[in-house]
């Protein structure tokens, strides 16, 4: 995409062969990337497509049983759905509103230095192993919640999505903080000459200016919470259970299932070869990858139109 | 034109010095809440990891007693994994970066390239995973939990964030020097070679080894391709079963031993931290040495 062009000047034809040649080589690395979404897709639905051939697409999305290897085998995948919302919801309620606080603290309030040594500390929350961060959530999030809620789950949902929300923090105020370094200064000064304090500028002015990116971030984060795995593994358990909306605190406080854990538990155990529990791996993998690769595109797409707003 | 959505309605009402005051002082714990609890946690678990941390632990293999308990198994396995990801996803991954940022025109195909890269970048780790169980565990066959499914599987895992990051470093060769290059004759791929590849190589290298940090600590995929639970043995060949530090740690978690809980987990926990904070190090002295050296 460079805009310096090569001049043809070589005469010599060996030489055109070997540049072409190397372009050639170039280019089928870049094309990797379309073959391994291909295959990705080819290889989720092929075992998904016999896996509906025996259970009914209909059977699958609105069944209420989830028990893929025990008798009655039952494959109605709303249990692992709500429960992935739930882990969904609980990490959004800490990652959205502290992400977006801490992105207007860095954009508007820090200063130079203290940008410079907070934002990569921030990031550091990204880099650790999500297997960690379950064991966190199992002997140490746990055990603190238990003081105030005597009747949590040694397995449970609360602390999976409280250890979920912080480690999707910085993608919320990385992706929020870069819409709001974009807003033009003059907006930022128009408002102060009009005798705006800071807290009036960020949430009149950069907030509102930069919703587009904000929203792209939020929707990211969201998408990163559904497709988390070993830290609702670990913590949440595995436990396949429809919401029952009426009770929130039993929601929370005991075990639950989402689809990324259904899916370790069943890689997990001995489900090898072509039987039926094996391919329903694949149709939950595909629902799974579905909802995170749309979520992923309207992402990018809202993150596109705050791309041009501030040309 | 969305900082037009206020201007009827300016009203700044009473200037409070006081709001002002309190609103920093709220953001401000916000962007301190992760760190800190993160840090809180880093205490504890390295307290937790005194007296279990030590030669023994890191030169035994696993054993059912705590005592007896050591990770060297699963820690060779992880490096030789990690050097195995190294070789495959440095060459594609700036050969990708090279052909989209020195040949492909700004047109439909390199797009679609970018936005699919992107979108790659976004898939959940354990969707690899089945990748590699259907693809290289399935179709070609290469073994159950093998040390070449896992180096594939999680190498397509993090090529994408190497791509990014290769044509970022590569995008910052300034077009001065190409067209120096060019000027005195050079072809396309002696510019590339002599020119844009020695001066983007720092940026490169402090990506792929970022990247690398990350695919140490999957563990998803290595699960979802039958990477076995527990290994006695250092991996003697490609096709051998190994093991790998997130992997022993996910299987000694779920022991209900407070020992392991408390005690060898949290050994486990902090050489995974350690091991991973020695490559990110790496890379930030490789970025700090050419940074330097630069301006």
């Amino acid at each position: 995409m460079s805009d310096a062009t090569a001049p043809d000047l070589s005469r010599r034809s060996g030489q055109n062969t070997r540049e072409f040649a190397y372009r050639a080589v170039f280019f089928v690395c870049a094309l990797l990337s379309i073959l391994t979404t291909l295959a990705i897709v080819l290889t989720l639905l092929g075992d998904a497509l016999t896996f509906f051939a025996e259970v009914s697409p209909i059977a699958f999305l609105t069944g209420t049983t989830w028990s893929p290897a025990n008798d009655p085998v039952s494959f109605g995948v709303l249990p692992l759905i709500t429960g992935t919302l739930v882990i969904t919801f609980g990490a959004a309620a800490i990652a959205l509103p502290v992400g977006l606080l801490t992105a207007i603290y860095l954009a508007e309030y820090a200063s130079d230095r203290v940008r410079s040594v907070l934002k990569p500390a921030i990031e550091v929350l990204a880099g650790v192993p999500t297997v960690v961060y379950g064991y966190f959530a199992l002997v140490y999030v746990t055990p603190a919640l238990s003081v105030v809620f005597p009747t949590i789950s040694t397995f449970n949902a609360l602390s999976a999505s409280i250890i979920v929300g912080i480690m999707i923090i910085p993608m919320v105020s990385s992706i929020s903080e870069d819409a709001m370094s974009s807003v033009p200064d003059s907006l930022r000064e128009a408002s102060y000459g009009l005798g705006a304090t800071r807290f009036t500028v960020s949430t009149s002015v950069v907030v509102p200016a930069s919703i587009s990116g904000i929203a792209s971030s939020y929707i990211l984060a969201l998408s990163r919470a559904i497709g988390e795995t070993m830290a609702v593994t670990i913590a949440a358990g595995n436990t396949p259970r429809l919401v029952d909306l009426t009770d929130p605190a039993g929601v929370f406080l005991n075990s639950i299932q989402t689809m990324t854990a259904a899916m370790v538990q069943l890689g997990a155990s001995d489900v090898t070869g072509q039987s039926l529990a094996y391919r329903s791996l694949f149709a939950v993998g595909l629902t799974l990858f579905v909802i995170t690769f749309l979520m992923n595109l309207i992402s990018e797409w809202v993150a596109s139109r705050y791309r041009e707003e501030y040309r | 034109m969305a900082a037009e959505t206020r201007t009827d309605e300016t009203d700044f009402g009473e200037v409070s010095r006081l709001k002002d005051r309190v609103f920093e002082s709220v953001t401000l714990a916000a962007a301190l809440f992760g760190i800190v609890t993160l840090a809180v946690l880093l205490v504890y678990v390295t307290v937790d990891a005194v007296g279990w941390l030590d030669w023994q632990f890191l030169t035994s293999p696993p054993h059912p007693l705590a005592e007896e308990a050591g990770i060297f198994p699963a820690l060779v396995g992880s490096i030789v994994l990690m050097v195995l990801i190294a070789l495959v996803t440095f060459p594609l991954g700036v050969g990708a970066a090279i052909y989209l940022e020195e040949y492909a025109s700004d047109g439909r195909l390199t797009r679609f390239i970018q936005l699919n890269i992107a979108n790659l970048a976004g898939v959940p780790s354990v969707v690899y995973g089945l990748l590699g169980l259907g693809l290289f565990v399935q179709l070609l066959s290469f073994g159950y939990g093998t040390l070449l499914v896992a180096a594939f599987t999680v190498s397509l895992l993090i090529l994408p964030i190497v791509i990014i990051a290769a044509q970022e470093a590569i995008r910052s060769v300034p077009d001065s020097l190409r067209q120096a290059s060019y000027g005195m004759g050079a072809t396309k791929r002696q510019t590339i070679r002599n020119v844009v590849l020695p001066r983007s190589l720092p940026g490169i290298m402090t990506g792929t080894i970022l990247a690398l940090g990350r695919a140490i600590g999957e563990t998803a995929p290595l699960i979802m391709i039958g990477v076995p639970t527990t290994v006695f043995g250092v991996p003697n060949g490609l096709f051998a079963k190994f093991s790998a530090m997130p992997m022993q740690i996910y299987t000694w978690s779920s022991y209900p031993d407070t020992a392991f809980q408390y005690g060898v987990v949290s050994a486990g926990v902090v050489t995974l931290l350690v091991v991973l904070l020695s490559i990110n190090s790496i890379a930030i002295l490789i970025r700090n040495k050419y940074q330097t050296e630069r301006s």
